[in-house]
């Protein structure tokens, strides 16, 4: 009994370490696809890295007119996303603590995240601090309307709202193609653009523009707290791809009851599925120009309709209307 | 009477208070009940009083709010601010509330609601200079009027026929189902205009923010929770069985007050009334919790119906305490700026440093962000939302994903408006000479918003436990309870349904943040570059010195009022640029319309003051006229009763 105690311990603490260590990998990954398909030579694999050893290195500087609030929120922002990006069952479904949230705490988890980076935006007082904030605030208001259908439909398929639980579910009953899954997968697709600020909804690539959301609020930052900012935006890209991994290609994800061996296979399944999900992310952004951010509310609008659409299909599939 | 006898009011208030609430909690707990009739009040029927466990909890709601207010208002300057206005009628305010609750019969009931209205109604009216206040008293006293007639309609159907105005004899005689259903319109009337459900909400944004700051706390706080107790008092103890078409109109109404709240909250500029608003918006999630218990009940699963409800009773709980923080908050930064105008504040974070870390536990509180409270009855509400396409009924299954798409428009506006409005009151640079000269307020009234924080914190870790005190209400209400503490991982593990279903662990969630942030912080301090340098803001290499050159409240609306503003007020937005050469400023306008307002408020007033003008010949008739009229009338009332027996 402690032996399985101290084992799923490992096991919680292995993932954290996982999803942190793996993180820049796959924002390089991403970086290094985007840069080859537009004929650049592009940044090394592991340049994400050094960036961030590079922030942590130098010197903090912060405006006068900055309050306790913008010192403090970048250790905040990094440890919720790093918890939230924890709970996701990453190479096993039933680790020690991911029971503790289900997929709506998951979502609320990085909506404090959010509201807090937003905050920290406005602290300064400045006007680009304060366009990133009120577009982001914005763009959540677009795109927590469609997670909560997508969380509905998943809900509704698998009779529970724990990730694990749902995950065992698609182990368990491999299903053919559902038609509502395949929507819900193309609302999530979009969800998933939207919070991790990538093309078409934010650039992260651009810096000093008027359409920027994401880098306009970091603006203020630099030194050790930019790299908690940036490492935060990391995880929240690999919690979104082991979301997308977890709930519609759970294959190889170890189940509860699995021993070291089914780990070690989960784990390899899992990294390979994160990077290839990296590599579609950089083939994506290449073949895609960013909208105008007022555009913005059709192209979410586009993941609320499928969602939608996704669970009425549920409602036929599972025959309440009989 | 002068200030130093007005300066007792507070202390005996909240020692009442306290009193009161050891009362309840303790009738809450022991699942105990205690009935009395006092020979006053009509004659046959006299004054019925009960405390029974519904009671019980809402009274702790109450008193816990009176608490705080009364230990604001000790803050108070004896001699400046203490007026006869409102000192007096405060305990009034605060002893009618707590007799609504009691009320065990419809007179008893209907006296003591009227008097809530009219002391709160009196305090509206304190600033009785100011003619917005005068307008604020006036439209109030109406809706307040068509509320309690809407009641009375409420109780006579449920008395019936018969006259039983006793709530037992209610209990006993439950009324035929149409009967039934034209009393719970009637009471969705009479308490959803005391909430604030839209369409009878214009009062409440006008009303709450006029009275001062510790009053508005109470009306905001904690007598919008006396208007839930009388519907839930009387949907789910006096009517009997439900049909579960009932739950319809709350649902729809409670959804579209949620999100439409926030949409006129984040479009305002006085903080006030951007957290009237906001109550207005928790008291649409509540009556949506409401209705799908209803639902959930009518349908007879138990277990989903006592998931909602402590979705609606434990939002009832969190939101008095997180909205009376904040309107205590705005007291503060009207104590000490003198405005209220978010656009004329910022920089409150340097100046009013405790008020600031207490207002900020409460902006995201009403977030429903995690770990604290709000988030808990949001979570609840999530789940029950998520269980209603179990229900048979296919106007609930079509119902369910749009109103859990609200729902989750409401809290993600939610976020925005609170970050809104903290960022730009207590963040970044004082917009005003007051706001930069600030000062935070007395350490009493501090310890009043502490304690509120307080209290946010711990029943976002112990939502469990409240859920669990609950379970005697849930039983009586619902039918059923949540799973109980011992089922679930830990013993704070909040569990809707089943543990294999939905779990949320709150403390544990809680412990693995603090845990990851504080390893954080120590190895990020290990390992880089410790020294920190102040400097001038970056912002891109162009910082300018106007504080005007930061976002408002206003442009941080901007985006929201383009996506949503268009459709929900038809928002238009115009520039006008000179052409170049000429020197006259741009111009910007926004125009937005107030649909609601005038279908429901300023039509019918329209519509009444011209009847009534058309009617006004009446009074100016020759002697002869009036005998005919009087002559013709009573012809009438004969030929009709002649036609009837």
């Amino acid at each position: 009994m402690t032996r399985d105690l101290v084992v799923q311990f490992l096991a919680q603490g292995a993932q954290m370490a996982f999803v942190l260590l793996i993180a820049p990998l796959a924002v390089g990954v991403v970086r290094r696809v985007k840069a080859r398909l537009m004929r650049r030579q592009g940044p090394p694999l592991l340049q994400a890295y050094r960036d961030l050893a590079k922030l942590l290195r130098k010197e903090s500087v912060i405006a006068e007119s900055a309050s306790w609030l913008f010192r403090s929120a970048p250790y905040l922002i990094f440890a919720l996303t790093w918890v939230a990006a924890a709970l996701v069952p990453s190479f096993a479904s039933g680790l020690m603590f991911n029971w503790a949230a289900d997929v709506v705490a998951l979502v609320a988890l990085l909506g404090a995240a959010r509201a807090l980076l937003a905050l920290a935006g406005m602290d300064v007082g400045t006007s680009f601090g304060g366009i990133g904030s009120s577009r982001e605030m914005m763009i959540a208001t677009l795109a927590e309307p469609a997670m909560m259908l997508i969380v509905l439909t998943l809900a509704i398929a698998a009779g529970t709202t724990r990730l694990a639980g749902v995950a065992d579910f698609f182990i368990a009953e491999p299903f053919g193609v559902r038609v509502s899954l395949a929507l819900s997968l193309i609302s999530l697709v979009i969800v998933a653009l939207a919070e991790n600020a990538r093309i078409p909804v934010d650039n992260p690539a651009t810096h000093l523009e008027l359409t920027m959301v994401h880098e306009a609020m970091v603006l203020e930052y630099s030194g050790r707290h930019l790299a908690l900012i940036e490492a935060a935006s990391h995880l929240k890209l690999v919690l979104y791809l082991s979301l997308l991994i977890c709930l519609f290609a759970p294959f190889g994800m170890a189940p509860a009851t699995a021993g070291l061996s089914g780990w070690a296979i989960g784990l390899v399944a899992w990294i390979a599925k994160l990077l290839a999900g990296a590599v579609l992310l950089g083939v994506w952004e290449v073949s895609i120009a960013k909208m105008r951010v007022f555009r913005l509310p059709d192209f979410v609008g586009v993941a609320f309709v499928f969602g939608f659409i996704a669970i009425l299909l549920a409602f036929l599939t599972r025959g309440v209307f009989a | 009477m002068r200030g130093p006898a007005l300066a007792f009011v507070y202390p005996l208030s909240a020692l009442a208070a306290v009193v009161l609430g050891v009362v309840d909690l303790q009738v809450l707990l022991s699942g105990g009940e205690a009935a009395t009739r006092l020979p006053i009040g009509l004659p046959t029927i006299g004054f019925h009083l009960r405390l029974d466990t519904l009671s019980a909890f809402f009274g702790i709601v109450i008193n816990g709010g009176v608490v705080a207010a009364s230990l604001y208002g000790m803050g108070f300057d004896r001699v400046k601010e203490l007026t006869p206005r409102v000192e007096p009628l405060f305990p009034l305010f605060a002893a009618a509330m707590n007799l609504v609750l009691i009320a065990d019969d419809a007179y008893a009931f209907l006296f003591s609601w009227e008097l809530m209205s009219l002391a709160s109604w009196a305090l509206v009216v304190a600033r009785h200079t100011d003619p917005e206040c005068r307008r604020a008293a006036h439209l109030y006293l109406v809706m307040a009027a068509i509320g309690t007639v809407a009641l009375l309609f409420a109780f006579g159907g449920l008395a019936g026929p018969a006259g039983g105005y006793t709530f037992d004899t209610v209990r006993t005689h439950p009324p035929q189902p149409m009967v039934a259903a034209l009393v719970l319109m009637a009471a969705l009337v009479g308490c959803g205009s005391k909430g604030g459900l839209i369409p009878l909400h214009a009062w409440l944004p006008l009303a709450h923010p006029a009275a001062p700051s510790h009053v508005s706390a109470l009306m905001s706080g904690v007598m919008t929770k006396v208007a839930i107790y009388g519907f839930v008092r009387i949907a789910f103890d006096l009517l009997g069985p439900p049909a579960w078409w009932w739950a319809l109109p709350p649902i729809v109404l409670g959804a579209m007050t949620a999100v439409l709240g926030l949409l006129y909250a984040v479009l305002d500029r006085d903080l006030k009334r951007v957290l009237a608003y906001s109550t207005i918006e928790n008291v649409g999630l509540i009556f949506v919790a409401l209705g799908l218990a209803l639902a959930f009940r009518a349908n007879a699963q138990h277990a989903a119906a006592a998931v909602a409800m402590a979705a609606a009773l434990l939002h009832v709980l969190n939101h008095s305490w997180f909205k009376s923080l904040l309107f205590l908050g705005a007291g503060a930064i009207l104590h000490a700026t003198g405005r209220r105008d978010l656009d004329g504040l910022g920089g409150l974070i340097h100046r009013m440093p405790r008020t600031a870390a207490f207002f900020l536990v409460g902006a995201l509180a009403i977030s429903a962000l995690p770990p604290l409270n709000g988030f808990v009855s949001e979570w609840l509400l999530f789940q029950a939302v998520i269980a209603a396409p179990a229900l048979p009924q296919a106007a609930l299954h079509f119902a369910s994903p749009a109103i859990g798409a609200m729902l989750a428009l409401a809290a993600a506006l939610a976020a925005a408006c609170f970050v809104r409005v903290y960022g730009t009151a207590f963040l970044g640079r004082p917009r005003s000479a007051e706001a930069a000269g600030a000062h935070d307020v007395p350490l009493v009234q501090q310890a009043a918003m502490g304690g509120l924080a307080f209290l946010c914190i711990l029943g976002g870790l112990m939502g469990s436990v409240l859920a669990a005190a609950l379970a005697p209400v849930l039983d009586k209400l619902a039918g059923g309870a949540l799973p109980g503490p011992g089922s679930g991982p830990t013993p704070f593990s909040l569990i809707a349904f089943d543990p294999a279903r939905s779990i949320y662990d709150a403390p544990i969630i809680a412990l693995f943040v603090a845990i990851a942030s504080l390893t954080t912080l120590i190895v990020v301090h290990r390992l880089s570059e410790r020294r920190t340098r102040r400097g001038p803001a970056w912002d891109c290499g162009f910082p300018d010195p106007s504080p005007a050159t930061q976002y408002t409240a206003s442009s941080f609306a901007q985006p929201l009022r383009r996506v949503y503003g268009a459709a929900a007020f038809a928002a238009q937005e115009t520039v006008v640029m000179p052409p170049p050469g000429d020197i006259r400023p741009a111009r910007f306008s926004v125009v937005v319309v107030d649909h609601l307002w005038r279908a429901f408020y300023a039509a019918p007033g329209r519509a009444v003051i011209g009847l009534s003008e058309r009617l006004n010949v009446l009074q100016f008739l020759t002697i002869r006229r009036y005998l005919v009229l009087m002559f013709v009338t009573l012809v009438i009332l004969l030929s009709i009763a002649a036609v009837t027996t």
